[in-house]
């Protein structure tokens, strides 16, 4: 296995729009948003990105497909704009393709972007998108909760937990995160609510209720990267983060169809995290890690990621969850801007926004949910169903961590 | 006809939904007092993703218990209710059961006496041939709401194979005369049934019509009508089974029991439904006599063997009629039935258009065919070009294995209120199937208990969607919970 990108790219500007319900605002006005912020963040003129990677995973409902309408709508100068999608792992996917270009010595500088515009469907929730004529065949019509629903009971199952007690659980991971949320003046929902609102909020899909599901957003987030030996030409030094692991893991049929897997774990998020501490030398991320911002599309997932990212013991998230170790003021701080469930989940740009928050808490700007000297961050942005999915890891630290 | 020409298997389904008919009768008696009187007992309503060709799946996979499937050389569909008026239910039938293609088909429709024409058609040509005919009746019936058939009328099916091996009903004899008595009618394009005066149909049909059929069908059996032990006529007016038995010479103790309490009248698939009910009950060496009322009368007389004792245990109608979820929304029961139209929301406004050409190319998907890998024995659905063992992945590996009759336990699941459901909420889950595959698969709303890890399933022909802009549905195969009969009787 290739040595990776350890510390072969940095981050010299981010920008993120605000989310949530952007009735104002067309997808090219948010990438705008995000672009303005990113491109005044770096200190560079537009015109040295060298080629973007946009994320949109559903062009259907904003800006029709390939990189050309995000060109158009930043007016860049005739360079390679490719849109990538992996589904709700695509704004770590446009990541990775720009990084990739940078440590491959492709590019100097070269853009990420991802948005989504998702409230124009005119119904909660995301879409109902075909699966292809074979799978339309014999794939049941299923919702995302309902799909993540199914961790739940096997999870359950598994480790023998009661309702009540998975409930509670991952009650409190919603409760952490709209607590943090409401620090988040870009967040879609920015109230905190009580443990008992949680628990009582109409089911979803059993067990799932309202309060276990994230926000369904407009948004999108930005990164602009290049070479650490640029980034301090940039006369950022010692002020840029670094990508020490970045890795993706895509499901092959054996959780859908092969009787090894027992539904209560993601089989990529585990093989991701395994290789991306390989790549950024982490023995014990429990320990080493700072931060953590993950896919929490719903509770129940950051429930099993928590394991899955070997941060707390299989069987053993739960005790963690409610011990607090995941709090900002824990152990481990995860959703430190209040994650999907409450910064929202405009698709493409999730797996960026996750990056916006791990840069600005490692480089001091998080304001009032600022945590105390983080210098390694881990982003785990995931995409698709617990039985078949594509999921990114990401770490990020400062230079020297 | 010839001695070794029967029955060899038999088989039912009754949708698993019950209908209280007081339910009906507090929604409707407002516009008729009179319904009032048929407001006692259940009838059978099919769930949103049944029809005539599912229920029909359903009973010929009861019927088939057992059987080897490849002696099978014709199917007869006979229902007044196909889904599709130019789509033949009996090719469908045919796919789903897996069945060889080197078969006959046809559909039988437009009368009540459909079922038992289809079963003398059958056994005609069962005689000529030699070979085994599978006969399926099904009926899912609307009604118009507020009439008297809707409380009359039930959903379900009966199934039947004949041949000449392994034959537990001997034919003796039958005899078919055909009027254009018209009790009742529904135009090609209307949705509901016309009817006369039941008195009418009574005093000039059932009791002119059916007596010299009947007697004309003992006469070539040579058999006097005092040993007929069974008598199976479908009727949905009262006594009048009872009055056709006294003119026709045939015992009152004889006259079976139509299902109307617990079931409802299931039309053309109504005599076969009961003739099954009845082969359930009968000993070897019984007088079985079968009249199909409708444009003219169809009788059949059989004599069971000592075969009967030998079949396989089947649900049939026994066992579905105590598989049963009691229903006593008399609202939904018309969404179910489309006649109400619930709204769905925007959620609802979506494009599920099926590709014919995929569905064709990928038919061993209907048949729940997925496979076997010849290299390491590791079962999956779909059927793939690679082993999806992450200890093999051999390549083009892979042989066809049948799913369809394999139980299975359910790993995870949820029941999902967002999803879109004609009967929500809607229910999934991981399905583990025992021969060591698995897939993610809806499980029916029609189980009455919330579907938990670990509970039993089979696998069940349902109608997978139905594409609000081109009316094509299609099938596939749900997860339906398979719990001890017990339980569920109440």
């Amino acid at each position: 296995m290739s040595a990776g990108i350890r510390d072969k790219v940095a981050i010299v500007g981010m920008g993120c729009s605000r989310f949530g319900e952007r009735f104002d605002c067309d997808l090219e006005d948010l990438l705008v948003e995000a672009f303005d912020e990113a491109i005044a963040d770096a200190g560079i003129e537009r015109t040295r990105i060298d080629a973007a990677w946009c994320g949109i995973a559903v062009p259907e409902l904003s800006l029709g497909l390939s990189g050309t309408p995000v060109s158009v709508a930043l007016r860049l100068p005739n360079i390679a704009v490719t849109r990538v999608e992996n589904m709700c792992a695509t704004g770590t996917e446009a990541l990775r393709g720009a990084a990739y270009a940078v440590a491959a010595g492709a590019c100097d500088v070269a853009l990420a972007i991802g948005g989504e515009k998702l409230k124009d469907t005119g119904f909660g929730g995301l879409p109902d998108i075909g699966m292809g004529p074979k799978n339309d065949l014999f794939w049941p019509q299923i919702s995302a909760p309902g799909a993540f629903a199914q961790l739940a009971s096997a999870y359950q199952a598994k480790h023998g937990v009661s309702r009540d007690d998975i409930k509670r659980a991952i009650g409190h991971v919603s409760w952490k995160s709209h607590q943090n949320g409401a620090l988040n003046a870009k967040a879609h929902l920015r109230k905190a609510v009580e443990m008992d609102t949680i628990l009582n909020s109409p089911i979803i899909a059993e067990p799932l209720g309202l309060f276990d599901c994230c926000g369904v957003s407009d948004g999108a987030a930005c990164a602009i990267v290049t070479t650490p030996e640029i980034a301090r030409s940039l006369g950022r030094s010692g002020a840029f983060v670094t990508i020490k692991a970045l890795q993706l893991a895509n499901s092959n049929g054996r959780e859908a169809s092969h009787r090894s897997w027992d539904g209560s774990y993601f089989v990529t998020t585990r093989e991701a995290a395994r290789r991306a501490y390989a790549e950024a030398g982490i023995r014990e991320p429990r320990d080493e890690l700072d931060l953590l911002e993950v896919h929490d599309c719903f509770s129940i997932t950051e429930l099993a990621t928590m394991e899955d990212l070997f941060v707390s013991p299989v069987g053993g998230a739960p005790k963690d969850i409610l011990d607090g170790f995941f709090d900002r003021d824990g152990g481990l701080p995860c959703q430190s801007d209040g994650g999907l469930k409450c910064f929202g989940h405009p698709i493409g740009a999730s797996g960026l926004r996750m990056a916006y928050e791990v840069y600005n808490q490692l480089l001091g700007r998080a304001g009032p949910r600022q945590l105390s000297s983080p210098t390694l961050g881990l982003t785990h942005n995931l995409g698709g169903f617990p039985h078949q999915n594509v999921c990114a890891v990401s770490i990020l630290g400062l230079p020297g961590a | 006809m010839n001695d070794s020409l029967g029955i060899t298997g038999f088989g039912a389904y009754i949708p698993r939904l019950r209908l209280d008919r007081a339910a009906v009768v507090a929604a409707t008696s407002w516009a008729d007092p009179g319904l009032r009187a048929l407001g006692r007992g259940e009838r059978s309503i099919c769930d949103w993703d049944e029809d005539s060709v599912t229920l029909a799946v359903e009973a010929a996979r009861d019927c088939l218990t057992g059987r080897p499937r490849n002696r099978i050389s014709r199917v007869v569909h006979a229902s007044t209710s196909a889904p599709f008026a130019d789509r033949q239910s009996s090719a469908v039938v045919a796919a789903a059961l897996g069945l060889d293609t080197g078969i006959a088909a046809l559909d039988v429709a437009q009368s009540q006496r459909a079922g038992t024409s289809a079963l003398l058609f059958a056994l005609g040509s069962s005689q000529v041939s030699g070979t085994e005919s599978l006969v399926v009746a099904a009926e899912h019936r609307r009604c118009k709401p507020g009439s008297n058939r809707e409380l009359l009328y039930g959903d379900g099916a009966a199934a039947l194979t004949l041949g000449k091996e392994g034959v537990v009903a001997r034919v003796l004899g039958s005899a078919s005369r055909t009027h254009d008595f018209v009790d009742h009618y529904r135009r090609a394009l209307d949705g509901f049934d016309h009817d006369w005066e039941e008195r009418w149909v009574r005093d000039e049909g059932y009791l002119k019509l059916v007596p010299p059929v009947i007697a004309e069908a003992l006469r070539n059996a040579g058999v006097e009508a005092s040993t007929i032990r069974h008598f199976v006529l479908p009727c949905i007016y009262s006594r009048v089974r009872e009055a056709v038995a006294k003119e026709a010479g045939i015992a009152a103790e004889a006259v079976r029991d139509n299902l109307g309490a617990v079931c409802g009248e299931t039309g053309t698939a109504h005599a076969l439904l009961m003739l099954v009910a009845t082969l359930e009950q009968a000993a070897a060496g019984e007088r079985i006599l079968v009249v199909g009322f409708g444009q003219g009368v169809d009788a059949i007389v059989l004599e069971t063997t000592a075969q009967l004792q030998r079949l396989p245990a089947r649900l049939g109608v026994r066992g579905h009629l105590l598989r049963r979820t009691a229903e006593r929304n008399y609202t939904k029961f018309q969404s179910l039935n489309q006649i109400v139209q619930m709204n769905w929301g925007t959620r609802a406004e979506v494009d599920r258009k099926t590709a014919i050409s995929a569905a064709y190319r990928n038919r061993d998907l209907l048949a729940m065919v997925g496979g076997r890998c010849t290299r390491c024995g590791t079962v999956q659905f779909p059927r793939s070009n690679l082993c999806v063992n992450p200890g093999c992945v051999a390549e083009h590996s892979q042989e066809a294995f049948p799913l369809a009759e394999t139980t299975g336990r359910i790993a995870s699941v949820t029941s999902d209120w967002l999803a879109l459901s004609k009967h929500p909420p809607q229910r999934y889950g991981m399905i583990e199937l025992d021969p060591g595959t698995k897939l993610m698969m809806q499980i029916t709303a029609d189980g009455g208990v919330e579907p938990a890890v670990g509970m039993p399933v089979r696998l069940q022909f349902r109608i997978k969607e139905i594409d609000p802009m081109r009316e094509y549905q299609s099938y596939f195969w749900k997860a339906s919970l398979d719990l001890p009969l017990a339980e569920k009787a109440s």
